[in-house]
């Protein structure tokens, strides 16, 4: 939705791929999902974070690409990576041994409790209304690294009170559900969305609007949530993008759909 | 023994109906002239394995190749849905799939199990998940040194493997580069295996730590120039993008896909006529290859 109340234009698309690249810090090693995370992450990287280490499931490690990348194997990640390795690898030494800081995802369907659905809509597992692709690297993403963010588009058919399939866990139950699971990590700390940013709460682990983008309202965002959202008391204002980041992230998103005819953030 | 042949003869001779087979490739190197020639020559029954099936395993289970699909992402990377495998889990056209869903990090500890001669594959993996509650190969295991409750899964073991990679020299040993996936594990989890190669030359060059495949685990080596497009085959041509995005088109429709099919695969004898029928050219690579290639 355009934004309003500023005089800086910018889309929704944009506020949420800025907002979500700045919670990355310089240094830290994100395992990033293809589409918007990718996105924000080399955003990230062109920006305040050149040393972000970007590790993507194909098996680049310190991935560096020039555009971004269509599919989670281009040959663009592969060139500009400090290395490649094989998919057992990334899984089981990078992944499962504990090396990744921040398992950044995206998801068709999301919970109060941050647990995401990329499976299945609608009908049964058995007859789908719709068959999506399916878990990919999600459930051990959710469940190994040290924790995870979730980037989506905010409305009542992503925001779920029930989720069609539990496919990656996020904070189960609520709770202390998740750590008596058995999954690794704090699970997802903030799901950065097109209306605001959501953080769980500390005890029930429930997720809370604690950010708006500028213009935004709180109805706004009540509206488009598929539950009785919690509202933080004290919520926060993110700030508008700057010149500089716009002018990075348009720079990146011409030079991608220069190379692929068409833009892969979107 | 010379294990260097035709690919059509390559699958006539490994290639049964109703085995497991698996074609490999993490969005590089997808062995796409094979399947349009398991296709040709008309398997069926095949339970297909692939971690991520794309457009090739979307022609295969459209043209009833397919009784069963065990898989971890099922796309066309950067575009959405593959419409034919939807259309046979969501209405069985032509034929319904029994699907085996796990997740990636899953599917590679599988393949790494059959090619190391254990029976399954332990991981950290399924917390939370439904997946379990929907497919029965997914167990939990209990660590009996720590007590911790761990994922369990049965070991990969295809009838036959089929990749592809960028060159073989004369005795049929195969060196891949780039992005390498899963085909290393899946070449030796199984009981035969096909690679079409790009190039065959006098000497492979590889440097001392190349994911290099010897000959004597190869059952057929296959000269098929531009085998893995739309895919691509890094050092040599690039993705085809726009033809990733046509699918879309062709596949949506039934009739539509099976005109498209009978047109460019049915109606081909090898993959150089499909190329040609289908009118496509692989994109040449943007960068060359880095040293290793």
């Amino acid at each position: 939705m355009p934004d309003t109340n500023t005089t800086t234009e910018y889309t929704a698309t944009e506020i949420m791929t800025i907002e979500a690249s700045r919670r990355l810090k310089d240094g830290t090693v994100c395992f990033v999902g293809i589409g918007m995370p990718s996105a924000a992450a080399n955003l990230a990287r062109l920006t305040h974070a050149p040393e972000v280490v970007l590790i993507y499931e194909s098996g680049t490690i310190g991935a560096k690409p020039d555009v971004l990348p269509l599919s989670i194997g281009d040959g663009e990640l592969a060139e500009h990576a400090d290395t490649v390795v094989s998919i057992p690898e990334i899984f089981r030494y990078w992944l499962q041994g504990g090396r990744v800081d921040v398992g950044f995802l995206g998801a068709a369907q999301v919970d109060r409790f941050g647990n995401i659905n990329t499976t299945v809509i609608g009908g049964s597992y058995e007859k789908p209304k719709v068959r999506l692709p399916g878990a990919g690297g999600a459930p051990e993403i959710a469940s190994n690294a040290k924790e995870t963010w979730i980037i989506i588009k905010q409305g009542k058919r992503t925001f779920v009170p029930k989720l069609d399939f539990m496919t990656s866990v996020g904070h189960l139950d609520g709770g202390d559900s998740r750590q008596k699971s058995g999954a690794r990590g704090k699970g997802p700390t903030a799901v950065i969305t097109d209306l605001g940013v959501l953080t769980p709460d500390p005890v029930t682990r429930e997720l809370t609007l604690t950010a708006l983008h500028p213009g935004i309202t709180v109805d706004q965002v009540k509206a488009n949530t598929g539950w009785d959202l919690k509202v933080a008391d004290t919520l926060a204002t993110t700030q508008a993008p700057t010149a500089d980041e716009l002018r990075v992230l348009r720079d990146l998103q011409e030079r991608t759909a220069k190379a692929h005819g068409t833009v892969s953030s979107e | 023994m010379n294990k260097h042949m035709s690919l059509k003869d390559a699958v006539a001779r490994f290639v049964k109906d109703g085995q497991t087979v698996a074609l490999e490739g993490f969005t590089h190197l997808i062995p796409f002239a094979a399947g349009h020639e398991i296709i040709r020559q008309g398997r069926r029954d095949l339970t297909l394995v692939r971690m991520t099936p794309d457009i090739l395993y979307d022609q295969m289970i459209g043209m009833g190749c397919a009784k069963g699909l065990q898989f971890s992402w099922g796309g066309n990377p950067g575009v959405g849905s593959i419409h034919r495998f939807r259309d046979a889990i969501e209405n069985g056209w032509p034929q319904p799939l029994q699907v085996q869903e796990h997740s990636h990090a899953d599917m590679a500890g599988r393949y790494q199990a059959g090619a190391s001669g254990l029976p399954f594959s332990v991981l950290r993996g399924y917390v939370g998940s439904d997946l379990p509650k929907h497919n029965a190969n997914i167990k939990s295991i209990t660590c009996p040194f720590t007590g911790e409750k761990l994922a369990a899964t049965p070991a990969i073991n295809p009838d036959v493997t089929i990749i592809h990679a960028q060159k073989a020299d004369r005795e049929g040993n195969v060196l891949i580069n780039g992005i390498v996936g899963i085909q290393k594990e899946a070449v030796l989890a199984a009981k035969a295996a096909i690679v079409t190669v790009e190039e065959v030359v006098d000497d492979l060059q590889a440097p001392m730590n190349a994911c290099l495949l010897p000959h004597w685990v190869l059952g057929a080596i296959c000269h098929v120039p531009n085998g893995a497009h739309p895919s691509y085959a890094h050092g040599y041509y690039g993705r085809d993008n726009a033809f990733c995005k046509a699918w879309d088109a062709v596949s949506r429709d039934r009739d539509t896909f099976r005109a498209w099919m009978d047109k460019n695969v049915m109606s081909t004898k090898d993959h150089a006529e499909f190329l040609r029928s289908a009118g496509v050219t692989p994109p040449r690579s943007v960068t060359p290859a880095k040293a290793g290639a």
